[in-house]
C-alpha cells in the first residue's frame, strides 16, 4: 500500500506545447491563490478609512506592487482562458488531439491580447500616479 | 469464486464518491466565476482608484455589496479546491500533507471571512 505509484506521473510524457499549457494553468491558479490576500488587502484598507485606504494605495502603486499586481493579471487572464478551454473538455468538446492543439494555440493568442488591453486599461493612464 | 474479502477488494483503489462533489464543485465555482471577475475588473477599469470616496462609495453602493461577497466566496471556494488538489499531487509524507491541507483549509477561511468583514464595513458605513 504504501510504495504504491502517485500520479501526476511527471516524467513519461514526450514533450509538446500542451504540457506547457497545462502546468501554467497550476502555476497561474496557485499564484493568484496568493493574490487573494491583495485583493483583500485593498478591501480592509477601504473599510478601514480613508488614511488607511491612501497608505495602501501607495504600496500597491509601487514599484514592486505593479510588477506584482501587473504577473496577477497575466495570470488571471491566462487561468480564465484557459479555465473556458478546461470547461469546455469537461462538458465533452474539443477533446480530440489536433483540437486540443489548435485551442492551446488560441489560447495563446487570446491572452496575450486580453493581457495587453486590461493592462493598458489599469495601468497605462494611472502612471505616476500614487 | 473469488475468496478475497470486499474491504480486499477496494483497498488501495482510492475513496469513490468524495472526488466526484470535489470536481463539480471546482467546476461550479469556476462558472461563477466567469460573469463575477469579468464585472470586477470591468468596474476597477471604470474606477479612479486613488479616489478613496469614489472606491467606497462604488463598494457599498447598490447591488455591489452582494456581488463582491458572491466574488469573494466563489474564488475563495475555488482557490482552495484547486491548492487542495496540488497539495494531494505533491505532497507525499502524510503528516506534512495533513498540515499542508489544514493549513489550506484555514488560510482560505481567514482571507474569506477577512473579506467579508471588510465588506460588511463598507457597506454599513452609511447606515450607522
Amino acid at each position: 500500500m504504501s510504495a504504491r505509484p502517485l500520479s501526476p506521473h511527471l516524467s513519461v510524457y514526450r514533450f509538446i506545447h500542451t504540457l506547457v499549457l497545462s502546468i501554467l494553468h497550476r502555476i497561474t491558479g496557485v499564484w493568484l491563490s496568493i493574490g487573494l490576500c491583495a485583493l483583500v488587502y485593498w478591501l480592509s484598507s477601504a473599510a478601514a478609512g480613508e488614511s488607511e485606504y491612501a497608505r495602501a494605495s501607495a504600496l500597491l502603486g509601487s514599484g514592486v506592487a505593479r510588477v506584482l499586481l501587473l504577473l496577477w493579471l497575466a495570470a488571471y487572464c491566462y487561468h480564465f482562458v484557459n479555465g473556458l478551454r478546461h470547461l469546455a473538455w469537461d462538458a465533452g468538446f474539443g477533446l480530440e488531439r489536433l483540437q486540443v492543439r489548435r485551442t492551446a494555440r488560441l489560447v495563446v493568442v487570446v491572452v496575450l491580447i486580453g493581457f495587453a488591453l486590461l493592462a493598458y486599461a489599469l495601468f497605462w493612464p494611472r502612471a505616476g500616479v500614487p | 469464486m473469488s475468496l478475497r474479502s470486499a474491504l480486499g477488494v477496494v483497498l488501495g483503489r482510492g475513496a469513490a464518491g468524495e472526488g466526484v462533489g470535489h470536481w463539480w464543485a471546482q467546476r461550479v465555482s469556476a462558472l461563477m466565476l466567469v460573469p463575477l471577475t469579468v464585472w470586477f475588473a470591468a468596474a476597477l477599469v471604470g474606477l479612479p482608484l486613488n479616489d478613496y470616496a469614489a472606491v467606497s462609495i462604488w463598494i457599498g453602493g447598490g447591488w455591489n455589496p452582494l456581488w463582491l461577497a458572491l466574488l469573494l466566496l466563489a474564488l475563495c471556494w475555488h482557490s482552495r479546491l484547486g491548492v487542495q488538489v496540488v497539495i494531494e499531487d505533491y505532497v507525499h509524507a502524510p503528516a506534512l500533507k495533513l498540515g499542508a491541507l489544514l493549513f489550506n483549509s484555514a488560510a482560505h477561511l481567514l482571507v474569506l471571512a477577512g473579506g467579508l468583514f471588510a465588506l460588511l464595513r463598507v457597506a454599513l458605513r452609511g447606515a450607522t
